[in-house]
């Protein structure tokens, strides 16, 4: 198929309907995964600490470090979450903090090393802010906290903190996190390194098709060079709790009609990705299940525990049983994969 | 098969039953979407309505025992309650305080044992005196023959009084599924599709505009449902009384039907074959309350023209684990409507344009 450039994209975005956006994503998916398995991983999320020097105007988990509700995760917590999510059949955890300005390098050096003395798991761990933000601290180069991270146990990196790759947005609503181009650098050293990333992108705040399409164009760029992300991964904002909401009240949460259309063109565009993932958490199950017709072959994770987006008001949760059956229901395959995307099981009919 | 359906349709030309089976069986759900999407439009433009209404269930306490009912109590059992009358007006009264107005009113309730026909002749009279400008639409057709029986008098006297108490349309409830076999598997004790139909006859001959509904998702197959829509697109030719038809999602927690999680491919598939074969009625709405907001507004683009309302407190649907809000503001549905590409309008009873949002 011939690739498709930014101005098509854009204009593709902007003026295809709906129906036109899912007819040709699904067509897409199909040739890519045309054995109709749709996957996810059994996992959880554990936010080692909410301290955050970032203070993201989106975001509404972060604490100041003298705040009552700041934490720093203990050593036994973080072994009980880890047990719960073997018990339940999880591979792997979501390890992401807070920028937490106490914590250098040699915090997360023990942490990993702990992790891994002691239980059998994969660790998805970090996103680019953090990386970013020991390699100023530490006055190490990024490929050296890689590196060490690396070495005491650090598996895969998580696509978190990508926001959109606009620095026109980022200025308005994150002015203090990593720019664009220091996000596409974390992940271009990571994947030199062998290590796998995955990519997101959070829109429906301050955000136009201009900034989506730039957002798409860098990572497509990336994965050009380097081959190194495994899926991409589209959300929406949500507002509540936020500063940015408070900022701009006349913010609404981005409805399934504007999801499906950017997850739909994220498929089309994204060309040399073979992953994309729908996002049950902020759109909730049924709208996940049609995003299966709207390009997306994977469920993401079961994410046994939720804190970042729990804390912008969405409640959406749903058991590993609800995510089988919602993938069976609409018509597909459902598998238990690990962070490379291999199959480790099926599932018998109920 | 789209090619023959697409003709047809762009004729006006009526869908067999076999043509909507066959496109309950597609795949194909985008070019689904957009026959659907395109013959709404032809009705309604590109508008979808909403209204600001409240839900009223005077009591749970019900003798009929249906399956897929999540809300139902019998007197004195836990969770049971009643309104007075003077807890409607009062809850009506603080809705109005806090949002202004209330274009309507949709009451609907358990079949109470012991209630008098009167008390409800009279609880409709008080709100309709208390708050003349409230169209009050109340009763499905399932209590309207409760009051029948219960008061001895004919189904046309029964809506005579009624209307004359103050009630201007009957909503659509207790329609679930025609089809005998199926009804006596989900509501055993419940009035049966014919009576339901004669009802809706009846109030259309005297003037009272209804909906019209169907509860899928249970254990009703397509062909079922094509038979339900079937039977309402002839009695639509025959009086023209009905305004909406509101295809209800099942709702499976708390009730004694377990079925598999919902497929939301189904929500939106049912709402464009009703839009396709229901050439008839003029609005589909897509009830948010069972869909969840995000469904309902991608069906706007599936068929349904209209979203409900604002509701304030919704119970039945949510006995039974209904995942949405119980309630919604004007500046939220304006939203989703407008994020679908269509014009919010909200809309009185009668679907008359009051304001364009």
């Amino acid at each position: 198929m011939v690739r498709i450039n930014p101005e098509e994209a854009l204009k593709m975005l902007k003026e295809s309907s709906l129906y036109e956006l899912g007819k040709r994503a699904d067509f897409v998916r199909k040739k890519l995964h045309p054995e109709g398995i749709v996957t996810f991983v059994i996992d959880r999320n554990i936010n080692y600490t909410n301290i955050c020097i970032n203070k993201c105007k989106f975001c509404a988990f972060w604490r100041p470090n003298n705040h009552s509700e700041a934490y720093v995760i203990s050593k036994e917590e973080l072994a009980k979450k880890i047990q719960e999510t073997l018990e339940k059949g999880g591979t792997q955890i979501l390890l992401q903090g807070g920028v937490n300005p106490e914590l250098g390098i040699d915090f997360y050096i023990h942490m990993l090393k702990f992790i891994k003395e002691n239980f059998k798991i994969h660790v998805h761990g970090f996103s680019p802010p953090e990386i970013s933000f020991l390699s100023k601290r530490e006055n190490l180069t990024i490929r050296e906290v890689l590196s060490k991270l690396r070495e005491a146990g650090l598996d895969s990196i998580p696509g978190g903190g990508a926001e959109i790759l606009s620095d026109r947005v980022r200025e308005i609503q994150s002015p203090k996190k990593v720019k664009s181009k220091e996000w596409l650098e974390v992940m271009r050293e990571a994947h030199l390194l062998g290590m796998k990333t995955s990519a997101t992108m959070m829109f429906g705040s301050i955000d136009n098709e201009e900034d989506i399409i730039e957002h798409l164009t860098s990572i497509r760029r990336l994965q050009d060079e380097t081959g190194g992300f495994t899926a991409f991964i589209p959300w929406t904002f949500q507002p509540g709790n936020t500063e940015l909401k408070e900022e701009h009240p006349e913010i609404m949460p981005a409805g399934s009609v504007k999801y499906l259309r950017v997850l739909a063109l994220s498929r089309i565009y994204l060309d040399n990705f073979r992953n994309i993932q729908v996002s049950w958490v902020t759109q909730g199950i049924k709208i996940a299940q049609i995003g299966l017709r709207f390009g997306a072959n994977d469920f993401g994770s079961t994410m046994l525990e939720e804190n970042v987006v729990r804390a912008a008001g969405v409640s959406y949760r749903v058991s590993l049983e609800e995510i089988i059956e919602a993938i069976r229901q609409a018509g597909f395959k459902p598998a238990q994969r690990d962070n490379n995307y291999n199959i480790l099981r099926f599932f018998n009919e109920i | 098969m789209f090619e023959e359906i697409r003709r047809k349709i762009r004729k006006g030309q009526r869908l067999t039953k076999e043509e909507g089976i066959a496109l309950f069986n597609t795949e194909d759900i985008y070019t689904l979407g957009e026959l659907a999407n395109e013959v709404s439009r032809r009705i309604n433009s590109d508008r979808a309505y909403f209204i600001v209404n409240q839900h009223i269930n005077p009591t749970n306490i019900c003798i009929n025992r249906c399956k897929f009912c999540a809300f139902s109590r019998s007197k004195g059992q836990e969770g049971a309650y009643e309104l007075t009358i003077d807890d409607i007006i009062s809850e009506l009264r603080q809705t109005q305080e806090k949002i202004g107005y209330i274009s309507e009113v949709h009451i609907v309730s358990g079949l109470h044992p012991e209630w008098s026909f009167q008390y409800y002749l009279d609880m409709i009279s008080e709100i309709k005196s208390k708050f003349p400008s409230i169209t009050i639409k109340a009763f499905t057709a399932v209590e309207i023959d409760y009051f029948s029986r219960k008061s001895g008098l004919t189904i046309d006297e029964t809506l005579t009084k009624l209307k004359k108490a103050g009630v201007s349309i009957l909503p659509g409830g207790g329609a679930e599924i025609f089809n005998s076999k199926i009804r006596n598997m989900i509501c055993p004790e419940k009035i049966s599709g014919e009576r339901w139909l004669q009802i809706m006859k009846v109030a259309h001959k005297l003037g009272i505009k209804t909906n019209a509904t169907m509860l899928y998702g249970h254990v009703e197959t397509y062909e079922d449902r094509i038979e339900h829509l079937s039977r309402l697109r002839e009695l639509q030719d025959e009086t023209g009384g009905f305004l909406a038809f509101i295809p209800l999602s099942y709702q499976p927690h708390n009730t004694h039907i377990k079925i598999p999680y919902l497929n939301a491919l189904d929500d939106l598939k049912t709402i464009a074959v009703s839009r396709l074969f229901l050439d008839n009625i003029p609005h589909i709405k897509a009830y948010w309350i069972m869909l969840g907001e995000k469904l309902a507004q991608l069906a706007l683009l599936f068929g349904a023209d209209c979203l409900e309302g604002t509701v304030i407190e919704e119970k039945i649907a949510h006995s039974a684990g209904a995942p949405s809000k119980k309630g919604i503001s004007i500046p939220e549905l304006a939203h989703l409507i407008r994020e679908a590409g269509k014009i919010p309008v909200e809309r009185d009873s009668f679907y008359n344009i009051i304001k364009i949002w």
